[in-house]
């Protein structure tokens, strides 16, 4: 237990708690604005992985990171707009779209890495870029504090800048309310006038470019190339946390922070000899405890509703 | 000329062929032969005796996947745990496979009844919460494929892995757990003969049984099937067990009859591609037979198209995409249909 403590109350298991929480973090909050407008977008997960591939081609190919950074956000946001297109415009099923989302991405990445560096595993030909991480003055040289929170990647800041303007966005201003008034109930929000499908429309082109900021951390950050299903389950528990945190922005930001020290934490109880298959299992088992809570209360809230006038 | 009664005939026959169309788009543009490629990704899988029984093959997981999810959808249950049932019912008839000793009768028999029993159980979990507490069925269920998914490369890990292989793999199983193969040349074995009986026995549960009645009802209006008297709640765990059955089932019989070790280190995707089989089913389990036939043909089309020539398979990934994004399109080509309807309204 000892070297386990020894492990966790450290700067660096601090600092990369941060480091992994980023890219969960900027697919939740996606998948948050998306959940708002009463759309959930199951994509999350093929979202960011075309978006992680994009950014190393467009990093590669026009030999600026910020330009890639710019390719995978807009790869995100065009596969998002793809989804809405379906999903709106034709009527396919948005859980369906989701899934094909996921289809696409997993081999259509494989195959364009393929055609364009010749290996279906890695992008290790492509000279692709790396966003840089920034040591921000005075914090740097506090003790405890400056090792923690300073010399981060650049994304891992934004993102959290992110929690901030979606809060902003979600509760103080009319898109906000619109978003939220369309999830809520959008035949009334209909009835005053809001177009239903386009805000729909916005709230999923939102969480497609949160994914893609998310997807080019992981691929121009947390590691420095694409490799074949590198985002390896973090759509999904981006959806979990935005679950889990109740469709609100700090629920989903803290939860978010939760499932990142989790998957810190897998490494650290490797000490401990608790098989790593296990804890990343974590996250998926808390939803469905809390999903399960609050369905549970839910339903003893409505049933006390209904009984409450006969009662009396 | 066309009647709008034929509309759906219609329409996948479109989105078939819209999808070819974008394979044969994708083909041109990347190969540099594109025709002598064409000519393969379509008529490779028939040239020989093996190829076609490799169609088969593919087409059993499927055929197992697609009729489960093709019964949820069938009671309006966005369920997805088809995959994640699938792999860990594979490993739990692992287990038996290995560490068993029976004879070549009963054993596969134990095995994949263990596996079946299984999935139907994990499978009742999302169920019950559903029809007791209204919690979303997607969402549990997504989160079990990756709960069972850990759980079952656990036991892989430490439990079965083989550290004599040089791979992730499992101990072999024993010879007497295996599925024997029923056409000479080929690797199709006896898993195609209890999927078709399933498929028939679910083609008469759906149509001619008062439970299917019951399925059936509930899917189209729960509210209103309720308000007529019936037990909608038992109807959700129902069609969730028996869907976890077959699918865990589905596991069981592929680990048996395509392998002789559990190797499985990522989920294998069947479970979605159910969700896709069951679509172009139009959730019909007599359908499902040829809709999985199809999508195992293209496959294995890709396959060898990539073993052949210079088009990777994965471009099979994008066709699979476009053709969920436009099956599950209710918009898609209606403008066609009323304009159908409008006219043999004026006919008549």
């Amino acid at each position: 237990m000892n070297s386990l403590l020894n492990v966790i109350l450290t700067t660096d298991f601090a600092f990369s708690v941060l480091r992994v929480t980023t890219p969960i973090l900027f697919a939740a909050l996606g998948a948050l604005i998306s959940n708002r407008a009463g759309i959930i977008n199951i994509g999350m997960e093929g979202i960011m992985l075309v978006s992680a591939l994009a950014g190393v081609i467009v990093s590669s190919y026009s030999g600026s990171a910020w330009v890639g950074l710019l390719g995978a956000v807009l790869a995100g946001t065009l596969i998002a707009g793809i989804l809405a297109f379906f999903t709106l415009q034709f009527k396919t099923h948005i859980i369906l779209g989701g899934v094909a989302i996921n289809m696409f991405a997993s081999g259509g990445t494989v195959f364009l890495l393929y055609l364009l560096s010749g290996d279906k595993g890695s992008s290790t030909s492509l000279p692709s870029k790396v966003l840089p991480s920034i040591d921000i003055p005075v914090l740097k040289n506090i003790p405890v504090l400056g090792p923690i929170l300073s010399g981060h990647h650049i994304l891992t800041y934004l993102s959290i800048v992110a929690v901030f303007v979606v809060y902003y966005l979600l509760n103080r201003t009319p898109l906000g309310l619109r978003i939220r008034s369309v999830g809520e109930n959008p035949h009334a929000a209909q009835s005053v006038g809001v177009s239903v499908v386009k805000i729909q429309y916005m709230a999923l082109l939102l969480s497609g470019f949160f994914a893609g900021l998310g997807g080019a951390y992981m691929s121009m950050g947390y590691l420095s190339l694409f490799t074949r299903d590198m985002v390896a389950g973090r759509g999904w528990i981006a959806i979990a946390a935005e679950s889990m945190g109740r469709s609100t922005t700090v629920g989903t930001a803290l939860t978010s922070l939760l499932f990142g020290a989790a998957d810190a934490l897998s490494n650290a109880l490797q000490v401990l000899k608790i098989p790593a298959e296990l804890i990343a299992t974590l996250p998926y088992v808390a939803t469905v405890i809390g999903l399960v809570i609050y369905a549970v209360s839910e339903t003893r809230k409505k049933n006390r509703k209904v009984k409450s006038p006969v009662v009396k | 000329m066309f009647k709008s009664k034929y509309f759906e005939v219609i329409r996948t026959t479109a989105v078939i062929v819209i999808s070819l169309a974008i394979a044969f788009l994708i083909i041109t543009l990347v190969s540099d032969h594109p025709v002598k490629t064409i000519g393969i990704f379509l008529l490779e899988p028939l040239s020989t005796k093996g190829h076609i029984g490799n169609v088969v093959e593919m087409a059993i997981p499927l055929m197992f996947t697609g009729l489960a999810v093709s019964l949820l959808f069938r009671a309006n249950m966005f369920n997805l745990g088809a995959e994640g049932i699938f792999y860990f019912s594979g490993v739990v008839t692992s287990v038996l496979a290995i560490h068993l000793t029976l004879n070549s009768w009963l054993h596969p028999l134990v095995a994949i009844a263990a596996g079946s029993i299984v999935g139907a159980l994990l499978s009742a979990i999302p169920g019950i919460l559903k029809a007791k507490w209204n919690a979303n069925e997607l969402v549990t269920s997504l989160m079990f494929n990756n709960i069972l998914f850990g759980i079952g490369l656990y036991l892989l890990n430490y439990h079965l892995r083989d550290a004599k292989a040089f791979a992730n793999v499992s101990y072999k199983f024993e010879k007497t757990a295996q599925l024997s193969k029923i056409f000479q040349g080929t690797r199709i074995h006896t898993g195609l003969i209890i999927v078709v009986v399933l498929i028939v026995l679910a083609h008469l549960f759906l149509y001619k049984t008062k439970w299917g009645y019951e399925l059936r009802m509930t899917g189209i209006n729960r509210e209103f099937a309720r308000y007529s008297g019936m037990k909608t709640a038992k109807v959700i765990i129902m069609v969730h067990l028996i869907a976890g059955f077959i699918a865990g089932m589905g596991g069981s019989v592929e680990v048996l009859g395509m392998y002789s070790r559990f190797q499985w280190t990522s989920l294998p995707g069947y479970g979605l591609d159910g969700a896709l089989v069951a679509m172009l089913a139009k959730n019909n389990p007599l359908s499902v037979i040829a809709s999985a036939l199809f999508l195992a043909y293209i496959r294995i089309g890709a396959d060898l198209m990539s073993r052949l020539s210079d088009v990777p398979s994965e471009m099979i990934s994008i066709i699979q995409a476009v053709i969920i994004l436009l099956i599950s399109a209710e918009q898609f080509l209606k403008f066609w249909k009323n304009r159908m309807l409008l006219k043999e309204a004026k006919e008549a």
